[in-house]
């Protein structure tokens, strides 16, 4: 393995990997969102381009590119243009930090399957989705409307106050864990035979649903209601830029998973370690198994839209400051309790 | 049948009521086939409706119906009276007692509205006044209903023609 | 940072006005200051229309007022006509009339939960009502050969009698539609987030309701026990048994109750009279020139949206002179003012949603 594969081809392939990967996974997304509401509606769903409508997806990315490009004339135009490629950068560099699997060995080379490993990874993901609330803003302010404008408020109030019990379970990982290193969460989760999911089943359903909020998706998604608003903070947005919204919000979901996923669900590791019975699961490498989880948690992102209805703002509101920052608040103290006790 | 009587017998005390108060503004009251029908005079128009809602009980304005008269006449030649006719039929719960109000106006005349008395009046007005042009004094907002703002002409009125005219839309 | 009053404008094009309406919003900080609906986008000149048509031929018309339940219409106007002519139907045409009534207010009801539910975020249950909605309108096809605006009944009585296979129809019909709405009673009456949008939003207390003119299901779902059907019963409606829901408080979960108690009502009713349907003619003769001697008549129906009134005065012609409609949305949607005012802003499209309104309807 020379320097140059080492040092140069396989860093610029991974930087390509952290394109490709996520718009992967948000085309599966979309296609998955669009089959399984319509499977719940009783409906089909789209199924005709391509099998079983695999094809939807690049079908509509291939219209939203013809589209035409519209701006108003009195709006911000810079801060226009900027807002959809702040959501979109700051969600897929995020995913640099996210390990798929055990580092593979290949000679005598060791592929680590994550583009960075960085002691804090965790509070650099943090610390780019509050990034993306800048996103939110500037696309509502710069788009010189009402409804855009009232959008935006109500998005970035949501993230911001879901932003906190965000971060206190994260912190409660981060303390049984001992570090805030991806890769060393999963690998403490490997040594200690239980999976933190369960071992701090409080702070994982906190997680789940201000995540869920965090990502502007059902129940919580009053902010781009067709029904009330339009189209909330990006009403005004056409074509390419708006596929650019559209594709933010998908693979912003698919990081949120991925994060449950690593944070709570072991990440690579199969289940039920400890049982010989079924270490006939070890088959599948890491990489699979990670993949399976994920896919799990976004079908119940989709399960859950179709399910129920919209929160309305301010009980949205409400149930964060009242219930969910003080419930994450408590369970931190007594993580830190028995953690230091135990 | 006893209920249709006990109906007839109460409506029969309201037309008593009515003339007892308001003497000879009332031209004639009869019981009709779907409740009891009073023929009134626009002068005391606000104080009727007053009196129904507040003395007699007729707690609902169902309806304010106006007829443009105007073929009425001998030979269909011009209005044997006053051209427009507002029907304003009244509802008493729980009892479910009918009765209809009938003024008439001549062309250009003001009566009282009816919305200070009835809140639902509010738009049957406006739309009175949309398709037959009758304007009601004290009425919050009196301006058309379902016509563009600028539209010309009445449409309801008999002699606008069905088709439309080009000074409309 | 203290945020000025906006106005906001709703429509005439958007996603849950049911229709072409225009709502201008006066919002301050997302309470709501003022509501102002503007109507007339729909406006035909219906009543102008009418008396230039014979009355066989206005029926077909009314279809179009309220065309998610026009059957009511026919119905609202072939008995003001009848009543006007002195017209006497028989027992076994009365009682299909309300057969199809009934179902028709089944399938406005379906629609209007459907909808609602969608304004709300819900949007399976729009298509687990749509879905049971598509059986009674199948019905409607294979009787009078229409889904939508059906011409369901004619001056006299119905147009045909109902066959064995139509009654067999039915019954499957009826048998199928408590699975759906007991689904949707799943998903949406101890919802909590369902809860949390209608309990205690848009309230309208009964005085109030009495005041501005309310009927139907909103009005008795602010207590007020009033059903056309009960106190001046017409098409043989006293000979059934059926209960007329209220509710206390005048929100939009009540609102939501009572129509739902309302559609069990109705399949109770359509069972009634399936069960003793009378033998006999299905329709009196009425001359093909329909000659009415002068005269005037107000006769209204409890259709699914509230009460629907027809004044009709006739000029011993075969037009009438007048027609007018007493339309229950219009003087419903008057109400949305009083109850959006001091609210969210989001609750408006809930609050526009629970009066169940059609524009053809107010607009004519």
């Amino acid at each position: 393995m020379t320097p140059f594969v080492a040092e140069f081809l396989i860093p610029v392939a991974k930087i390509l990997a952290i394109i490709i990967y996520p718009m992967v996974m948000v085309i599966v997304m979309i296609w998955l969102e669009r089959r399984v509401v319509a499977w719940i509606q009783g409906r089909i769903g789209p199924n005709r381009v391509g099998w079983q409508g695999i094809l939807q997806p690049f079908a509509d990315a291939v219209k939203l590119f013809f589209k035409e490009d519209i701006i108003q004339s009195k709006a911000d135009k810079f801060l226009f243009n900027m807002a959809p490629v702040l959501v979109m950068f700051s969600t897929l560099l995020s995913f640099c930090f996210l390990p798929l699997g055990e580092p593979i060995r290949i000679g005598t080379y060791e592929l680590k399957l994550w583009v960075a490993e960085s002691p804090v990874g965790l509070l650099l993901i943090l610390g780019l989705s509050s990034i993306s609330v800048f996103g939110v803003i500037f696309g509502g302010w710069a788009s010189n409307s009402k409804y855009p404008l009232m959008g935006a408020l109500r998005s970035v109030t949501q993230i911001l106050s879901y932003e906190i019990p965000v971060g206190l379970t994260v912190l409660s990982v981060a303390f049984v864990s001992r570090s805030m290193n991806l890769v060393e969460i999963v690998r403490r989760q490997e040594s200690s035979h239980i999976w933190y999911g369960f071992l701090l089943p409080v702070s994982f359903v906190v997680f789940w649903i201000s995540a869920i909020a965090e990502t502007n998706r059902a129940p919580f998604d009053l902010p781009e209601a067709e029904s009330e608003l339009v189209a909330g903070f990006h009403t005004e947005y056409s074509g390419f830029k708006f596929a650019f919204f559209y594709v933010a919000e998908y693979a912003h979901m698919v990081l949120v998973s991925s994060l449950v996923v690593v944070l709570f669900f072991g990440g690579w590791l199969p289940p039920f370690p400890n049982v010989k019975a079924l270490h006939f699961l070890h088959i599948l490498p890491g990489f699979v198994w990670y993949l399976i989880k994920i896919m799990f948690f976004l079908y119940c992102y989709v399960w859950i839209r179709g399910t129920f209805p919209r929160y309305r703002f301010d009980s949205l509101i409400r149930l964060v400051w009242k219930w969910l920052i003080p419930l994450s608040l408590v369970n931190l103290l007594v993580v830190a309790l028995l953690g230091s006790v135990l | 049948m006893p209920a249709a009587s006990a109906d007839d017998r109460r409506l029969q005390d309201v037309a008593e009521s009515l003339r007892g108060r308001f003497g000879d503004a009332v031209v004639e009251t009869f019981l009709g086939k779907d409740g009891l029908i009073v023929r009134l005079r626009p002068a005391r128009l606000r104080e009727a409706l007053t009196f129904l809602k507040e003395n007699q009980g007729f707690n609902a304005l169902q309806d304010i119906i106006a007829l443009d008269n105007m073929k009425r006449g001998p030979a269909g030649l011009g209005p044997a009276g006053p051209r427009f006719e507002v029907l304003y039929q009244l509802y008493r719960f729980p009892e479910g007692l009918r009765l209809r109000l009938s003024v008439e106006a001549a062309e250009g005349e003001e009566l009282d509205s009816a919305q200070p008395v009835y809140k639902s009046a509010d738009w049957a007005e406006r739309e009175a006044y949309d398709m037959f042009g009758i304007r009601f004094a004290g009425h919050p907002d009196l301006r058309r209903i379902y016509l563009p703002d600028d539209f010309e002409g009445f449409p309801l009125r008999k002699d606008f023609p069905l088709e439309g005219t080009k000074r409309g839309l | 940072m203290a945020f000025k009053e906006i106005e906001l404008n709703m429509g005439p094009q958007h996603p849950s006005t049911h229709g072409v309406l225009r709502l201008k919003l006066r919002v301050d900080n997302e309470v709501v200051r003022g509501v102002e609906p503007v109507v007339g986008y729909l406006h035909r000149g219906m009543e102008k229309l009418w008396e230039s048509q014979t009355f066989h031929q206005i029926v077909p018309l009314t279809d179009r007022l309220d065309y998610i339940a026009s059957v009511s219409n026919n119905l609202a106007f072939v008995l003001a006509a009848e009543k006007l002519a002195g017209v006497e139907v028989p027992k076994r045409g009365q009682y299909i009339r309300v057969i199809l009534t009934e179902l028709q207010r089944l399938a406005s009801h379906l629609a209007w939960v459907g909808f609602m539910a969608n304004d709300i975020g819900a949007g399976t249950v729009l298509l687990y009502g749509f879905e049971a909605r598509e059986t009674i309108l199948d019905f409607f096809e294979d009787y009078a050969g229409g889904r939508l605006t059906i011409h369901a009944l004619r001056l006299g009585g119905v147009p045909y009698d109902l066959t064995p296979e139509n009654i067999a129809l039915i019954r499957k019909v009826l048998d199928g539609l408590p699975a759906v709405l007991k689904d949707i009673g799943r998903l949406l009456t101890e919802n909590r987030i369902w809860k949390q949008r209608t309990v205690g939003v848009g309230i309208l207390n009964a005085a109030d309701a009495v005041e501005y003119g309310l009927t139907g299901p909103v009005l008795r779902a602010s207590g007020v026990n009033w059903d056309v059907r009960k106190r001046h019963a017409y098409s043989s409606y006293d000979d059934f048994t059926f209960e007329v829901p209220l509710a206390r408080n005048g929100d939009l979960y009540d609102r939501y109750r009572v129509r739902l108690a309302e559609m069990d009502q109705s399949m109770s009713i359509v069972r009634q009279a399936l069960d003793r349907l009378p033998d006999g003619e299905f329709r009196a003769k009425v001359p093909r020139v329909f000659k009415v001697q002068p005269g005037e008549v107000f006769h209204s129906i409890e259709a699914p949206k509230g009460e629907l009134g027809f004044y009709i005065r006739s000029n011993g012609t075969d037009k009438p002179e007048r027609v007018k409609m007493k339309s229950p949305s219009f003087i419903n949607l008057q109400s949305l003012e009083k109850m959006c005012v001091g609210n969210l802003f989001a609750d408006v499209v809930a609050i526009l949603g629970s009066l169940d309104i059609v524009l053809g309807e107010i607009d004519k």
